[in-house]
């Protein structure tokens, strides 16, 4: 007991914190892993342009480099009009569902949660179809799939206000003297998912020749992948994310549970709504301009807690730069793929995998022991 | 500096409290407390389960506001003071505490900085230097690399204890803090923070339920009962057979040991 008492002199230093270094790989890999994906997926597509036209098109649109002249007829075009976009797109849903489903498992404290799990995908679900249904709902109104709202298409703002407005509902709904335990979250936004989930199964049996566009907004897509969608996801994404980043001491807190988290410091029912919100924020986004593509934001999480620990300093800008390269990889597969829809390629690799990493590895279990 | 080691550090006045039910009235739980604590002071909280005793903790760090009464720290309203400004000069050891999965328990240690925390990603040359502190003071230095989730339960208890330390706090509350330990580190863990107490002159309160080892461990003892505070001083003063069977209708008698300390006997389970 008495050694105890006194330091002993022999100190090692105690290491608190990623080390620098430790930080630059993780984020400097994961940067480069990133730039690397995003100009072989540009380059590769039915039509080849090769990584050194890539380069010089991408430097010359992106830097103002000028261009060799060298360079095959078209390409500017089919990398600038339509690659980048697409490209730029997967890097941001890859990066915000990744990002949104850590903080997700965090918040709830719950290795089963995803960007999806309070009711996002559910609300965005069928705000979407019924914007892809609109002839049908309202034809008086003469409202179609083409019509657009600050250039965005009227299937994209009501997936995105779904989304939104269904986490604020269930968000709502849990609240009780003041609290919003996270039990009652979890319950209360699966309930309400059934609920717009009946309500997307109703309008899909009514929806006769819009089915296949429906489909193939559930399962997620990138194929619509527009420079204008990006123009309102990026920067909504870019601030969601970075307001999330700066926020990781909470989630750090919040895993040792409410209580405790208060204890230190954390107005613990403050900080889960904005981190909810922000979370929502960034997943309804995502929604509304990718559809529902699941497992990227499921996955990555627990791969990367696996593979650089629990920490969130590190852990959640680096979900954002490997979630994307990921799903940027992952819509090169899909196009190459014969153009299917990338969530169907996210679940096909993601869960085999996931299961494989369930069976192999102690460390993915609980976010929490109590 | 003489004159502070007398001054109240923290107060509950006439304090209610009752926890909101689903019919929307509240289940009372404490009815008019009283309970001061000087600086430096050292007090051991008994009573019944139920009695309201981690009740009374949550209201002393603001967690809970008080249905009536008042809670006081360092001479201002507890209800005037910012969370984070709290959690500076309080620091808790709850009963329950979920450890997130894969943090080393130095990285755990380092989440007690928290309310300390001046930079927005790195860690200073102070928080390195108080979770050391705070791991050699809990006796958890040998800890420092080892994962939470594989600690025994003392090893454990220790980590609690060094991250609750690395808040460097003036009021160290705790909510039963040998649960789950054997003899050796019961004592062993009280008296570290006894310890801690006479060199920092730390107010410590702490829940615990075997009354001798709260009379071997704190010089004064307060009684929780029907949400009042039946009874405050020396272990001898307050721990009586009387107020044993009372508060826990329980007989027990009173016995000396050779070198003429008391003890309380249970009579035959």
């Amino acid at each position: 007991m008495r050694a105890a008492a006194t330091a002993p002199s022999t100190t090692r230093p105690i290491t608190i914190g990623p080390s620098l270094t430790r930080s630059m790989i993780v984020l400097g890999g994961g940067a480069i892993l990133l730039l690397t994906a995003v100009v072989v997926a540009v380059a590769i597509g039915s039509v080849g342009v090769g990584i050194g036209d890539t380069v010089a098109v991408l430097g010359h649109r992106l830097l103002g480099l000028p261009l060799a002249g060298t360079e095959a007829p078209g390409a500017d075009s089919i990398i600038f009009d339509v690659r980048l976009p697409r490209v730029l797109t997967a890097v941001l849903v890859g990066g915000g569902l990744a990002l949104a489903g850590t903080v997700f498992q965090a918040l709830l404290r719950n290795p089963m949660a995803d960007p999806y799990i309070i009711g996002t995908a559910a609300g965005a679900s069928l705000g979407a179809i019924a914007g892809l249904m609109a002839p049908i709902l309202l034809p008086a109104l003469a409202i179609g799939v083409g019509s657009s709202w600050l250039g965005l298409g009227v299937v994209q703002v009501l997936a995105f206000g779904g989304g939104l407005g269904t986490v604020l509902l269930v968000y709502a709904v849990s609240r009780a003297n003041g609290r919003v335990p996270v039990v009652t979250l979890l319950l209360t936004g699966y309930a309400v998912s059934s609920v717009l989930a009946a309500g997307v199964a109703l309008l899909m049996f009514f929806s006769g020749q819009h089915l296949g566009a429906i489909f193939g907004w559930l399962m997620g897509s990138l194929a619509a992948a527009k420079w204008i969608n990006l123009a309102f996801a990026a920067p909504l994404l870019i601030m969601s994310a970075a307001l999330l980043i700066v926020r990781w001491r909470g989630l750090n807190l919040l895993l040792l549970g409410d209580g405790p988290a208060a204890n230190l410091g954390i107005d613990v029912e403050r900080e889960k709504l904005v981190l909810t919100l922000l979370a929502t924020l960034a997943t309804s986004t995502v929604v509304a301009i990718s559809g529902t593509i699941g497992f990227v934001g499921l996955v990555v999480p627990h791969v990367l807690r696996l593979a650089i620990g629990p920490d969130h300093r590190l852990l959640l800008p680096a979900s954002v730069l490997y979630g994307a390269t990921l799903l940027a990889l992952a819509d090169l597969g899909a196009r190459l793929a014969g153009g299917i829809p990338v969530g169907i390629l996210t679940a096909l690799i993601g869960a085999p995998f996931f299961i494989w990493l369930l069976r192999r590895s102690r460390t993915v279990r609980p976010v929490v022991t109590p | 500096m003489t004159a502070v080691r007398t001054e109240t550090l923290a107060a509950l006045e006439r304090v209610a409290f009752g926890y909101p039910m689903p019919d929307g009235r509240r289940r009372e739980v404490l009815r008019s407390v009283d309970l001061t604590l000087a600086r430096g002071d050292l007090v051991a909280l008994v009573g019944t389960n139920g009695s309201g005793k981690t009740t009374l903790l949550r209201l002393l760090t603001g967690v809970l506001k008080p249905d009536a009464g008042e809670v006081r720290f360092d001479g201002r309203p507890l209800s005037d003071w910012r969370r984070l400004d709290v959690a500076r000069r309080v620091a808790v050891l709850p009963q329950q505490l979920d450890l997130p999965v894969g943090f080393r328990v130095a990285e755990l240690v380092e989440m007690g900085r928290a309310p300390h925390a001046r930079r927005l990603f790195a860690s200073t040359e102070a928080d390195a230097r108080a979770v050391a502190t705070a791991l050699a003071d809990a006796g958890a230095l040998d800890l420092a690399d080892r994962l939470a989730e594989e600690l025994s339960g003392g090893e454990r208890q220790r980590l609690l204890v060094a991250m609750a330390l690395a808040q460097e706090p003036d009021l160290l509350l705790l909510d039963e803090p040998t649960l789950h330990l054997d003899l050796a580190h019961q004592v062993s863990l009280l008296a570290a923070i006894r310890r801690l107490r006479d060199q920092r002159g730390l107010t410590v309160l702490a829940v615990l339920h075997d009354l001798n080892l709260a009379a071997a461990f704190a010089p004064r003892v307060a009684v929780l009962d029907e949400g009042r505070v039946v009874a405050d001083g020396s272990p001898a003063e307050v721990l009586s057979t009387d107020l044993v069977r009372r508060v826990f209708g329980v007989q027990v008698d009173e016995a000396r040991t050779a070198d003429g300390r008391r003890h309380l006997a249970l009579r035959e389970v």
